[in-house]
């Protein structure tokens, strides 16, 4: 995408066909354990058996089991329900397809990709609490956009956490992106600032920005983040392209009042969900999806660059419920 | 969804409180409210249902039903059967009886295995330990600097081979220790996960070559459902003798101590606070049960408290709230006091039911600077005798302090109203009063 809008170099591209392949295979081999997991357990549930209010029961408890949530799994049971009356299915093999199907509309509800980027910089800022993995996703969102040959600027707002700067500087070497710091303890409003007149200077086609992780409970942090925001916005003349939320998928249904808070302080525009290969669970997606109005627009489904990916809610499905593998 | 356990059972027992006596199925009731509550604080689907079992043999036994107070009496149970889930009492870090004791820290990425071993080394430094802080995270970007910086901020070396082998860094930092003379030698290793089985088994080769004598494995409170899993995992491979619960000081409930706690039966040791440096507490599992109930934690508040306020002066304000003399200067004194105990949110964090309802509303010390200023503005006469202060002490008390004449207004009838309230002390309704003070601080 970058190529076409800032660059008139074409290079050859990949052949596509087996980019995709390779994609999905990752993707596959990522959600494994999730698969295992939470697919496999409603399989066991579902083979063989009569639908009746206890197949039902066990769903909502395989459900609530891999993080769904209290709430979003009663609503998928109730529509499975439904639907079940509705269709007349009497065989729980048969609802599976139901499942995956409700599973696959609860996702694409908001399902957005990144912003397509029309105006130089492109800048995404990356917020969330401590640990989720803000700095490891930019490093491989540069690395990404380095792939696609643009010029990449990253930003240290990170100013807090001791040994985040360095941990982005190695990430901007890594990737040859170029990299705007100050000193620990400063003001990452400040950075924020530098950070987007260097790359209007620079004439850089994407901008990351790293922020210090935050509980969404400290009120001085988050609104510390807004004061960010305010200044980046100010310093652009426009609104920044995306402002990623990063949430680690093992996380529980504090990610519920994460999304909720960050989003008070700053209009996030989508999710990133790392750590995908790491849980059997990750049905916190789903109750994102449920509860609130925002896109994922990325999943991290293991260490290497190209893990992460672009999320697509029917690979995503697929790659869960798909046969073999 | 964000609602309190306590709140939701407050509900439920309100619906039962005319009934005098309970059946059956109000406790079934009851129970279900409490089940979904546990399972949206994050606690394990299996553990939530052993539990409820349990709690349901006691409650539907003589012990509730033939009681005046069914309501409080499940709550009491719930509470008990929680702590006992949780492991009773506090358990203490294993030292080794020779010289140097050997701590490995371990557990996922982002769960804050560097920040919790830098915590532990200055709480050992504290005690008079002479800790020695080991890098052997040489996977993430910068984690060895990360290292040395927070060692340097809390003046404790850090040993550091580079990017060596971590079982090699370790073995080694284990002599260095006995060397020079390092009583406590704490191994920060790298993020893994409990699946990663090439990652997994260099642990174990770390733990074979130095021998620990306590290994911590480090949980994020926010953990979910997989919370079980990965300890189990970890256990599994490594003789896990405690758990470290991190990043508490957020609005989750951590279930996930529960969980953690009753699938491996290995005591919580310490949980982490805030980001700060002196943010790691020992834990205790009554305070933790209450939390997960979104009870409060009145005895963590209540240890502040006589740490840091003079008992007699205490007393005296006792008094003096009892007959209503209760004066600013006596206000500002006991906002002195409580500025000594620490960030006003994690305080009134700990009160019982305060907590959920006080998110959000961004009470802070900056709050308390504000009233501060207003009453040092104030003249002792002013401060002393509150109602002679007319409209235009008012513009000069605004003035003085750098605030709006409506703020002044504002804390001068809050502080009517609470003073009211205490004159009622004899009979007041909880929630009144706690109204009445807290208000002061919106």
């Amino acid at each position: 995408m970058w190529k076409r809008l800032f660059s008139k170099k074409t290079n050859e591209e990949p052949a596509p066909q087996e980019k995709e392949a390779g994609f999905f295979g990752k993707l596959v081999a990522g959600l494994e354990k999730t698969k295992q997991g939470f697919v496999g357990k409603v399989e066991q549930v579902l083979s063989g058996r009569q639908v009746d209010e206890e197949l039902f029961e066990e769903l909502e408890e395989i459900l609530i089991q891999a993080d769904c949530g209290v709430s979003t799994s009663l609503y998928l049971v109730d529509q499975l329900r439904e639907r079940a009356k509705e269709e007349r299915i009497t065989e729980g093999d048969r609802l599976r397809e139901v499942l995956k199907e409700e599973i696959l509309q609860l996702l694409q509800k908001d399902a957005s990709p990144l912003k397509t980027p029309e105006e130089k910089p492109y800048v995404i800022m990356m917020v969330g609490v401590n640990g989720s993995g803000k700095t490891t996703t930019i490093g491989k969102l540069a690395h990404r956009f380095r792939q696609e040959k643009a010029n990449v600027l990253l930003g240290a707002g990170d100013t807090f956490r001791a040994g985040a700067i360095d941990q982005l500087e190695i990430w901007a070497e890594r990737t040859g992106s170029e990299f705007i710091s100050h000193q620990a303890g400063s003001d990452p409003a400040a950075v924020a600032y530098d950070a987007i007149s260097a790359a209007k200077a620079r004439n850089s086609d994407v901008v990351i920005l790293d922020t210090a992780g935050r509980l969404q409970t400290n009120v001085n942090l988050m609104a510390e983040l807004g004061k960010v925001h305010r200044v980046v916005q100010r310093e652009l003349g426009r609104d920044l392209d995306e402002v990623l939320l990063v949430v680690d998928a093992t996380t529980g249904q504090n990610a519920l009042s994460q999304a909720k808070r960050f989003q008070e302080a700053v209009p996030l525009t989508g999710l990133v969900l790392t750590k995908l290969d790491g849980t059997a669970k990750g049905g916190i997606i789903l109750a994102l999806a449920n509860e609130l109005n925002l896109a994922v627009k990325l999943v991290g489904v293991g260490e290497q660059y190209e893990d992460l990916q672009d999320f697509d809610a029917e690979a995503f499905v697929e790659a869960l419920f798909g046969e073999g593998n | 969804m964000f609602q309190s356990l306590s709140t939701r059972l407050q509900e439920t027992m309100r619906k039962l409180r005319g009934k005098g006596r309970l059946s059956e199925s109000d406790v079934d009731q009851a129970l279900r409210e409490i089940r979904l509550a546990l399972l949206e604080a994050d606690v394990n689907y299996k553990v939530v249902r052993d539990f409820i079992a349990g709690v349901k043999e006691r409650a539907v036994g003589h012990e509730v039903l033939s009681s005046l107070t069914p309501g409080q009496q499940v709550i009491r149970i719930v509470n008990e059967q929680l702590t006992e889930l949780m492991g009773g009492s506090q358990a203490k870090l294993t030292l080794a009886s020779k010289p140097p004791s050997v701590i490995m820290v371990v557990g996922l990425q982002g769960s804050g295995k560097t920040t919790t071993t830098a915590k532990l080394a200055r709480m050992l430094k504290g005690k008079g330990h002479r800790p020695l802080l080991v890098a052997a995270d040489v996977y993430r970007p910068a984690a060895i600097t990360q290292l040395q910086v927070l060692g340097e901020q809390i003046e404790v070396p850090v040993f550091s081979l580079g990017e060596e082998d971590p079982v090699v860094i370790a073995k080694a930092a284990v002599e260095h220790g006995e060397s020079y003379n390092h009583d406590v030698v704490l191994i920060d290793t790298a993020g893994r996960l409990h699946i990663d089985e090439e990652l997994m088994t260099e642990l174990v080769r770390i733990e074979g070559a130095v021998n620990p004598s306590e290994i911590l494995l480090v949980v994020d409170a926010m953990t979910g459902q997989d919370a079980v899993n990965v300890a189990e995992n970890f256990n599994k491979q490594l003789p896990i003798g405690g758990v470290v619960l991190t990043k508490l000081d957020g609005d989750a409930r951590g279930g996930a101590a529960l969980s953690v706690r009753a699938v491996t039966g290995k005591p919580i040791k310490f949980v982490g606070v805030s980001e700060k440096m002196d943010g790691l507490e020992p834990f205790h599992p009554d305070r933790m049960a209450s939390r997960i109930l979104g009870m409060g934690d009145v005895l963590t508040l209540i240890e502040k408290a006589v740490a840091t306020v003079d008992q007699e002066k205490a007393e005296k304000m006792a008094a003096k709230l009892m007959e209503a003399e209760f004066t600013l200067e006596d206000f500002q004194e006991q906002l002195h006091q409580m500025k000594d105990m620490g960030p006003i949110d994690q305080l009134v964090g700990m009160l019982p039911g305060m907590g959920k309802q006080l998110q959000g509303m961004g009470i802070d010390d900056s709050h308390l600077v504000k009233i501060e200023a207003i009453i040092n503005s104030m003249t002792p006469e002013e401060r002393r005798r509150p109602e002679i202060i007319r409209s235009s002490r008012r513009k000069r008390i605004a003035m003085g302090s750098g605030t709006r004449v409506q703020d002044v207004n504002r804390l001068l009838k809050q502080f009517n109203q609470t003073k009211q309230l205490f004159k009622q002390f004899s009979a007041p309704s909880k929630g009144r009063r706690r109204r009445g003070l807290f208000s002061l601080f919106q």
